[in-house]
């Protein structure tokens, strides 16, 4: 039986960037991207999943994040995950990595035991690979990055098989180990018909509250009652629940500070404009052998 | 305002007692750091009978050289590499540490900048030691870390302004590796290590790596498709047109994860960056991370459907049409030219 802790992040959809989030400048309108689910995150998730489908367990998953990022947890709960954790609080927010490891790192501990610590190799907004590496830091265990499998699990060892340079190491690793995944590394299950069908409410006590402003019928104590009752509450951890020191979490925990920002403007160069023809072509090549790039 | 350290020091990767090039890049582009601050280059090697790549550093500008050597530490590991790491930063408090953005360096920098507490911006594509104002407040040498943020929508410049220590990742081939003119008589410090139970945690139990044939930093000819090939079939038509230049092939970001060309073909801000005589870009729309591996090409090529790609905006040459029209168009061309 093994336990795992899942660390998953909602980031904007940077990789479709539609006309719609285009604003008159030709930068991009970043409130306007869709927020998803970091896939490598979701072959994390996966990876725990099916540790606990062989060998039994159970799957925790936690995210960072602004209130909304509940969605992603709900979608863990569809997954498989047995419980999630949104960890959200004013104070975290402006957080560079080192931050963000050291909440995660105290989330995790809170969460209590654990034999695996499982992360996306790195989130698509920042695609810094950092935040993993950090958390194994601070909780004091061993990293395996870039992990592509896991080919065994016997005991407290597990054998790992990640990515190097030009090709794979397969390394034994005694538990407890924070592993970070390539997007490869597995397939994520569809949701599962039946979770959608039970957990599509869980809500988390900012969106009950939420619900209570807009019905004064309701009370937000009875509300939490019932949906803790229910297995519906998603619970949330603030920096008072995880008793850490403010000074190094958000932008004040932060040493990496943004200096200047500057939105990728298209405009400029007018290339020499080739005919799609033969004779095109042709003037193309004599260009280039005049030039001696060719040749 | 306590004064800080102006040192620069490069983690020397070795991968099997052979370095890594990105190493000496980074030599190269830390001896202008330290120069802009007056500074000092140090050369960290950690390894198994090292001492000539120690000595290599020299050639890149090395002032100094740590060198801590242990049969146990011909193979990179974690946990005994980042504790030595850790170690030394914290007993010198080094003011800047370059890492390569290889697999190694992502995994080592982040654990050895998190107990140090030390700032740490991943995959810079420039690094400039300025002073600036910040908030009111006057910073001396502090170092600007660029990079392409947000899917490559923005470039950021990044800073750690009122931390000792600034680290930083780049790229293999962002920087470029220039052998000084004189180099130092070589001074090279050991530092004695001793295992200790970390070292047993994690065993390698096995390892296969195959030397890369894939040389794009020195192909004088590049020929790179990208997503708007469709599928892996129509790709081949940019190995038939890079065939017939004698160039090599390569894709965008895009390319590699549609499963089009492997990883280690891609160029872009997280692949390689090249700088070759010609590079035609295909069916790539140029998004910024892409455009940072290639646009020091001497002449580029675009050929894409759509007119207003950014690609345009910084190829001598632009086709607008499909790959699969112009390519055998452009290739039939040629060959009737070499006739």
């Amino acid at each position: 039986m093994y336990h795992s802790i899942v660390l998953v992040k909602q980031v904007p959809d940077t990789t479709n960037i539609s006309g719609q989030v285009m604003k008159e400048d030709g930068t991009v309108n970043r409130s306007k991207l869709p927020a998803i689910f970091n896939f490598e995150d979701k072959v994390a998730l996966e990876l725990a999943l099916q540790i606990k489908d062989q060998f039994g367990g159970t799957v925790t998953a936690i995210t960072m994040g602004p209130p909304r990022a509940s969605d992603i947890l709900r979608e863990c709960l569809f997954m498989g995950a047995d419980d999630v954790y949104l960890i959200t609080d004013r104070k975290f927010a402006g957080a560079d990595t080192l931050a963000t490891s050291y909440v995660l790192s105290k989330a995790v501990a809170k969460i209590g035991k654990f034999d695996f610590v499982f992360a996306g190799r790195q989130a698509i907004d920042g695609d810094t690979a950092q935040v993993g590496p950090q958390t194994a830091d601070k909780l004091d265990i061993p990293q395996i990055t870039y992990v592509e499998k896991i080919l065994d699990i016997h005991k407290q060892t597990a054998r790992i098989r990640k990515k190097i340079e030009g090709g794979y190491e397969i390394l034994d690793v005694r538990l407890p180990v924070l592993l970070t995944v390539v997007n490869n590394a597995a397939e994520p299950r569809p949701f599962s018909a039946k979770r959608v069908m039970t957990y599509k409410g869980a809500k988390s006590l900012l969106e009950l509250e939420k619900l209570v402003e807009g019905n004064s019928l309701l009370y937000i104590d009875k509300l939490v009652y019932e949906y803790k009752n229910r297995s519906l509450f998603i619970p949330t951890f603030t920096a008072d629940d995880l008793q850490i020191d403010i000074e190094r979490c958000g932008i004040k925990g932060s040493p990496t500070k943004v200096y200047n920002v500057e939105s990728v403007v298209l405009a400029g160069n007018v290339p020499v404009r080739i005919e799609n023809t033969i004779p095109g072509m042709n003037t193309l090549i004599d260009k280039l052998l005049e030039d001696r790039i060719l040749g | 305002m306590t004064k800080f350290s102006n040192e620069v020091w490069v983690f020397i990767e070795q991968r099997n007692g052979k370095p890594a090039d990105v190493s000496f890049e980074l030599l190269s582009k830390g001896r202008k750091l330290a120069d802009a601050m007056n500074g000092t280059l140090k050369s960290i090697v950690i390894g198994n009978a090292t001492k000539s790549i120690a000595e290599d550093t020299f050639r890149y500008g090395a002032d100094e050289a740590y060198s801590i050597e242990h049969p146990s530490l011909h193979h990179y590991k974690t946990l005994p590499y980042s504790k030595i790491l850790t170690d030394l930063v914290a007993k010198h408090i080094p003011r800047i540490v370059l890492f390569g953005a290889t697999i190694i360096g992502r995994d080592l920098a982040p654990r050895v900048a998190s107990r140090t507490r030390s700032g740490l911006t991943a995959d810079c594509t420039d690094l400039k030691v300025e002073t600036i104002n910040y908030l009111g407040k006057n910073y001396e040498n502090l170092l600007l870390q660029i990079r392409p943020a947000f899917g490559g929508n923005i470039i950021a410049t990044i800073i750690t302004p009122d931390n000792p220590i600034q680290m930083a990742t780049v790229r293999e081939g962002v920087m470029e590796m220039h052998p000084v003119d004189r180099a130092r008589e070589p001074k090279i410090t050991q530092i004695p290590y001793a295992t200790d139970g970390i070292d047993e945690m994690i065993t390698i139990v096995e390892q296969h790596r195959e030397e890369s044939k894939v040389n794009l930093k020195g192909a004088p000819i590049i020929v790179a498709g990208g997503y708007g090939m469709g599928n892996k079939e129509n790709f081949k038509l940019i190995h038939d047109l890079a065939h017939i230049l004698g160039g090599e092939v390569a894709g965008s970001r895009a390319a590699v994860d549609a499963g089009f060309i492997p990883h280690e073909r891609q160029v872009g801000q997280t692949g390689i960056t090249v700088r070759p005589k010609l590079y035609i870009a295909v069916g790539i729309s140029g998004a910024i991370q892409h455009r940072a591996g290639m646009q020091e090409a001497k002449k580029i090529i675009a050929i894409n459907t759509d007119p207003d790609a950014p690609i345009f905006d910084i190829s001598h040459y632009g086709i607008v049409g499909s790959a699969m029209d112009v390519v055998p168009k452009f290739i039939e061309a040629y060959k009737h030219r070499l006739k």
